[in-house]
């Protein structure tokens, strides 16, 4: 094989994403209409404008262009395309054909071409990097919802089965104060207060156990096993205990949270090397300042991963909590109360709010862990 | 450390901690169900002396705290005392529990590996999955896991795999994690070796890559088999207490039997343990297959 052939095999695989987004959005003008007998199909501007936006996409993609240019024209062409097949399809649901199908697969092939030709950028900005770090799940996610929007809505999905991305929005915009009620129930009283109370009990304990050695010995193995235990099962006898307001979803988390902290508090505690240690001996340093001066800070990052793993467990363990009971406020009785209801919308927003709060609740631990560990290596960059 | 003896170093602190335990359980228990002892004694006009109180309150049939030893009771009753087939027996509980968390557990970690393989080799999938699947360990999945039932349940899907879909959600997340971390472990210099031979992709991949990666994956299944019978358990909470131990705490829950949700709860954890062992042991054995060495 020829150097000459090489390069343009190497060139056809680069961009065989193009080259079937092409065939398939000519099939897809072969086989129109893209409706089929719907009441309101796309008017004959949009038509062309989708089909000239995704043909120019994909012969964009074929060309031998520099790559940060292609990939900025298919960025703007497939979603500007994707939104004006998606804008069609409400109200003509379960109407769509194979036309359209192919018109969406081949925007979607090209978005792909799209992502991978931004992740082979290589960049010296710092605030490029940090963009492209952004957009890049960014376009994943956005297709993700714009697949999961097509199918649902182009096949006429049963709205109980899987509601599409748009009306869990709407859903979201038009129960905003219920949505906020729950949350201050179940995030604001449930998990924060079992998040510090657990939390702190554990780093308390490691702390004593950590003085005192047999105390270690006998709690570690069992709170190692306990880590692994479905902890979760004690909602029913926290419910019975506590009633059925927040103190007892507090009570299950605090629980749960416990035995990450102890376990990771007291791993940590033992980070600190022996030469500082040593340091701080000749330094005739007591147990005390080598604890807050020395073995405290050395042990932040695993405190901070136990503050991050308990961020997930008490949302968890908070909602699943109020399975077992709960007064008619709440993320996990609206979830249990309107899927029994058949809202599958209701519960899907309170899954997504869910989602929302639970990132952000990681997203202050990072940035309190940024702030207070950034002497570590994994954070110091460079 | 590597002097530790046995007895005095192990057993002996764990023994007294868990003796401690269950001494802070027994002056629990009576503390928490002496009012209802008293108010009952009150009413039946029963005058009893002190111990005798005390044994009553370790003896009540729906206490607020049972007592170990009635725990203890009703999981030998469950278990060795019934038929394995009857609907009271925690061993069956148990088995329905067990198969969809198997079942779960290895479609998730099969499902993680893949994933994995998949990552690590496509650059594109590296930078726009893996922030996701790191997004995804933030949520609250298991909040999910009602919605799952019951939409698999109207469209016909009832008994075992709407409970294995939940496990196999909650334990593909650390296998695909632990795997893309295993599968990056050998060095550069060991890649650079491969070179060097010119090995190919697939090569590299089966000889140095899989190797590597095994105890990255075992450490990820062991937290995979906890966290898929955590979902299946509470994949039980929603039908509408059919089988398994989930279906056990909730029925406790609705009437009341304390002493049947402990039980089931100290099922749970049996299970959980013994699974978490099973995966220990076999990485045991896997990794002394391989030629490694005891650390």
């Amino acid at each position: 094989m020829t150097a000459m052939n090489k390069a343009r095999l190497h060139f056809w695989w680069q961009s065989w994403q193009g080259a079937l987004a092409l065939l398939l959005s000519l099939a897809a003008l072969a086989t129109l209409p893209l409706l089929a007998d719907a009441p309101e199909p796309y008017n004959p501007i949009t038509m062309f404008s989708v089909f000239l936006l995704t043909i120019a996409a994909a012969v964009c993609a074929l060309l031998p262009l520099p790559g940060m240019l292609v990939a900025i024209t298919l960025f703007v062409c497939t979603h500007l395309s994707a939104a004006m097949l998606i804008a069609g399809l409400a109200g003509n649901e379960g109407k769509a054909t194979g036309a359209l199908y192919m018109l969406v697969a081949a925007d979607w092939l090209l978005a792909w071409r799209c992502v991978s030709l931004l992740s082979s950028v290589r960049t010296r900005s710092k605030s490029l990097d940090g963009l492209l770090r952004l957009i890049i799940p960014a376009i994943f996610g956005a297709w993700i919802l714009i697949l999961w929007e097509v199918a649902t809505r182009g096949a006429g999905i049963p709205f109980i089965l899987l509601p599409p991305p748009s009306s869990i929005a709407a859903r979201i915009a038009t129960s905003l104060p219920i949505l906020w009620a729950d949350v201050q129930q179940t995030i604001f009283k449930a998990v924060l207060a079992g998040y510090i109370l657990g939390s702190g009990a554990g780093f308390l304990t490691a702390i004593l156990a950590d003085r005192f050695t047999f105390l270690r010995r006998g709690l570690m193995p069992i709170g190692n096993l306990m880590s692994a235990l479905p902890i979760i099962g004690v909602a029913p006898i926290m419910v019975m205990w506590f009633g059925f307001d927040w103190q007892s979803k507090a009570a299950v988390v605090t629980v749960m949270t416990f035995f990450p902290m102890l376990v990771n508090t007291v791993a940590g505690l033992s980070a600190a090397g022996t030469m500082e240690r040593d340091l701080m001996r000749s330094y005739a340093a007591d147990y005390r300042q080598t604890l807050l001066k020395l073995r405290l800070p050395a042990a932040m990052p695993f405190i901070f991963n136990a503050l991050k793993i308990n961020s997930t467990l008490a949302l968890i363990g908070a909602i699943v909590a109020e399975f077992f009971g709960t007064p008619i406020v709440g993320m996990g009785f609206r979830i249990s109360t309107e899927i029994g209801r058949m809202n599958v919308d209701m519960v899907w927003a309170e899954i997504a709010v869910a989602a929302l709060a639970g990132s952000v609740f990681y997203g202050v631990v990072a940035l309190g862990e940024r702030a207070t560990t950034f002497w570590h290596p994994s954070n110091r960059g460079g | 450390m590597s002097h530790e003896k046995l007895f005095p170093h192990r057993i002996l602190p764990v023994a007294t901690i868990m003796l401690i335990i269950v001494a802070i359980w027994y002056v629990a228990a009576i503390l928490m169900n002496a009012p209802f002892q008293r108010d009952m004694d009150q009413r039946g006009n029963v005058v009893t002396g002190e111990m005798e109180f005390i044994a009553r309150t370790l003896a009540q049939p729906k206490p607020i705290l049972p007592a170990p030893h009635q725990v203890a009771q009703n999981l030998f009753d469950n278990t060795v005392m019934r038929s394995v087939t009857s609907n009271r027996s925690l061993i069956y509980h148990g088995w329905v529990t067990l198969s969809s968390t198997m079942v779960g557990f290895a479609f998730g970690t099969l499902l993680g590996i893949l994933i994995a393989v998949g990552i690590v080799h496509v650059k594109a999938l590296e930078r726009s999955l893996m922030p996701w699947i790191i997004a995804s360990q933030m949520v609250p999945i298991l909040a999910v896991a009602p919605m799952v039932i019951v939409v698999l349940g109207a469209i016909g899907i009832t008994g075992l795999l709407p409970k294995a879909v939940i496990s196999t959600y909650l334990s593909f997340f650390p296998v695909a994690v632990g795997m893309v971390k295993g599968l990056r472990s050998p060095e550069l210099i060991q890649l650079d070796l491969m070179r060097t031979y010119n090995a190919s992709t697939a090569q590299t991949f089966w000889k140095l890559r899989v190797p590597a990666s095994i105890p990255f994956l075992f450490t990820s299944m062991k937290v995979a088999v906890a966290a898929s019978l955590v979902g299946a358990i509470v994949g039980e909470l929603p039908t509408g207490a059919v089988a398994g131990i989930g279906s056990k705490l909730l029925a406790g829950a609705y009437y009341s039997q304390t002493i049947d949700i402990w039980a089931a709860l100290i099922a749970g954890s049996v299970l959980a343990a013994v699974l978490v062992a099973i995966v220990g042991i076999v990485a045991g054995l896997v990794n002394r297959a391989m030629g490694g060495r005891p650390a």
